[in-house]
């Protein structure tokens, strides 16, 4: 059997095993990996630098539990840096997993920054048919929220007088892993002009760079690159920019991998043209 | 008139609901969140045919195949225990709640394992399906080599060099395409939406 033929047909037990290797290094010896800036994550970073004494700004955590390592330390990183300059949050949830992720991160966080439900934060919570949450939040938030996840009527919150839908709050981030992100493109910004940004998994982000150019987005986090970006910004690093080493790693594997295949590929077709060649002249 | 009810219906609504976008007038809005709250009806109408149909599947599953009866278990027990602790607010809210302990200690490990699982099937299929067989498969592994090299650390100038080259290829090419995809997507769903409205298009009814 040839180098190449040995290559091409490795079993894919060894791809995995190199790939849960490369996966680990990281985990054992600490690697800084420089990250280059992108505009639509610093024009994010600049609007909600903008979320200060007082201006609120609603986010929406539209992601369930099998996205939350690429999209959590984003939600963390804009809380924690809202906070810190004394804006206010209205969040809700268009995802049926994401009320208990909210719950923990919005508790966590408004904890270690002494800020208190009601007059810093409101968590609307969960309604189903994204669609049609979004259009009723766009007539008042007490139409589909008439108590916030916790029970309590959304009247009774002081930070909530005057805020009734999208006109009161100064724009909208939702952290999607899913089509809750093409709803508010559609419903939120389309239908009641809400400035818009989204956050969203790496795989994601590619189909929203349309929406960039044509201005219905000013900002985008593409992944955990996005979020290690917004962290970098943000001065505060967290899970994104701990979280690079182990992609960096695993795309480096992955190419490796395809650069390998690429050579046993090309060196079996050329020997097979040779060995046609000679087979033709004898 | 079993199957014209439904037609007529349907071109009531859809006419109705078109005319209504166009309309900025408090009636039309109250029309606009009236319908929203029948949607809503309807889906929750729908949840117990849905239950009835996942338990119905699950115990006859669980019958004719001895081997899968252990998962057909699980998925009853979750779907009681989740049913539970669902059923009083104070048991689903709050840090240490049973919804919130299933939620972080079953639903988050499972749902994170198999996200992460993708890694190595991504990494397998890169193996042996990234070739550059043809101009177009080449051009898109030349695409996707210089994509992904973003997430390297590169000396410079080629960091650079790189980055200014996938913000084109997204930018560009990407944008482009997908671009195409969307506005065909977008007529493509007015075209079935006018056929539906129309009474054309039927097979929403089953049959034929």
């Amino acid at each position: 059997m040839a180098w190449y033929d040995r290559l091409l047909a490795v079993d894919r037990r060894w791809i995995y095993l190199i790939l849960a290797v490369a996966v680990v290094i990281p985990a054992i010896w600490t690697m800084h990996i420089p990250v280059s800036l992108s505009s639509e994550v610093e024009n994010v970073f600049e609007r909600v630098s903008g979320i200060q004494d007082g201006k609120i700004m609603f986010l929406a955590i539209d992601y369930d539990p099998s996205t939350m390592a690429e999209l959590s330390p984003m939600a963390e990183a804009i809380l924690r840096q809202v906070f810190r300059q004394n804006g206010r949050v209205v969040l809700s949830s268009l995802s049926q997993f994401g009320p208990a992720m909210t719950d923990e991160i919005m508790t966590r966080i408004a904890g270690e920054m002494g800020k208190v439900s009601g007059e810093d934060y409101v968590f609307l919570g969960y309604k189903p048919y994204p669609a049609i949450t979004i259009l009723a939040m766009g007539t008042d938030f007490r139409v589909p929220f008439p108590t916030d996840y916790y029970g309590d009527r959304v009247d009774d919150h002081p930070m909530m007088a005057g805020v009734h839908n999208f006109d009161d709050v100064e724009f909208v981030l939702s952290l999607a892993g899913g089509n809750a992100a093409d709803m508010w493109i559609v419903y939120g910004n389309a239908k009641y002009g809400v400035p818009l940004a989204l956050g969203v998994t790496g795989v994601m982000a590619t189909d929203y760079y349309p929406y960039l150019q044509s201005g219905q987005l000013f900002g985008l986090l593409p992944g955990i690159k996005g979020a290690a970006e917004y962290e970098q910004l943000n001065e505060s690093p967290g899970d994104g920019l701990r979280g690079i080493p182990y992609q960096t790693t695993s795309h480096a594997v992955v190419l490796v991998f395809i650069v390998l295949t690429n050579i046993a590929f090309f060196a079996k077709r050329s020997a097979q043209r040779k060995h046609g060649m000679q087979a033709g002249l004898s | 008139m079993k199957r014209q009810l439904p037609i007529i219906l349907v071109f009531i609504c859809g006419i109705t609901m078109v005319i209504q976008f166009f309309v900025p007038h408090e009636y039309s809005e109250d029309l606009f969140q009236y319908a929203n709250d029948f949607v809503i009806v309807i889906g929750i109408l729908a949840l117990p045919v849905g239950i009835y149909s996942l338990m119905t599947q699950t115990v006859r599953k669980a019958r004719r195949e001895p081997k899968e009866r252990l998962y057909s278990l699980a998925t009853i027990a979750g779907f009681l225990v989740m049913i539970i602790a669902g059923s009083r607010r104070e048991w689903f809210t709050g840090a240490t709640s049973l919804s919130s302990n299933m939620f972080n200690y079953v639903l988050v490990p499972a749902q994170a394992t198999l996200f992460s699982m993708l890694a190595f099937y991504i990494a397998s299929a890169a193996y042996r399906a990234f070739r550059a067989r043809t101009l177009l498969a080449a051009l898109l592994l030349l695409t996707a080599f210089v994509v992904m090299l973003r997430m390297i650390p590169l000396p410079e100038p080629l960091s650079t060099w790189n980055n200014d080259v996938v913000r084109w290829i997204l930018e560009v090419p990407n944008m482009a395409a997908k671009r195409a995809i969307i506005i065909g997507v977008g007529l493509g769903a007015v075209t079935y939406s006018i056929k539906i409205v129309l009474g054309i298009e039927r097979s929403y009814m089953g049959g034929d």
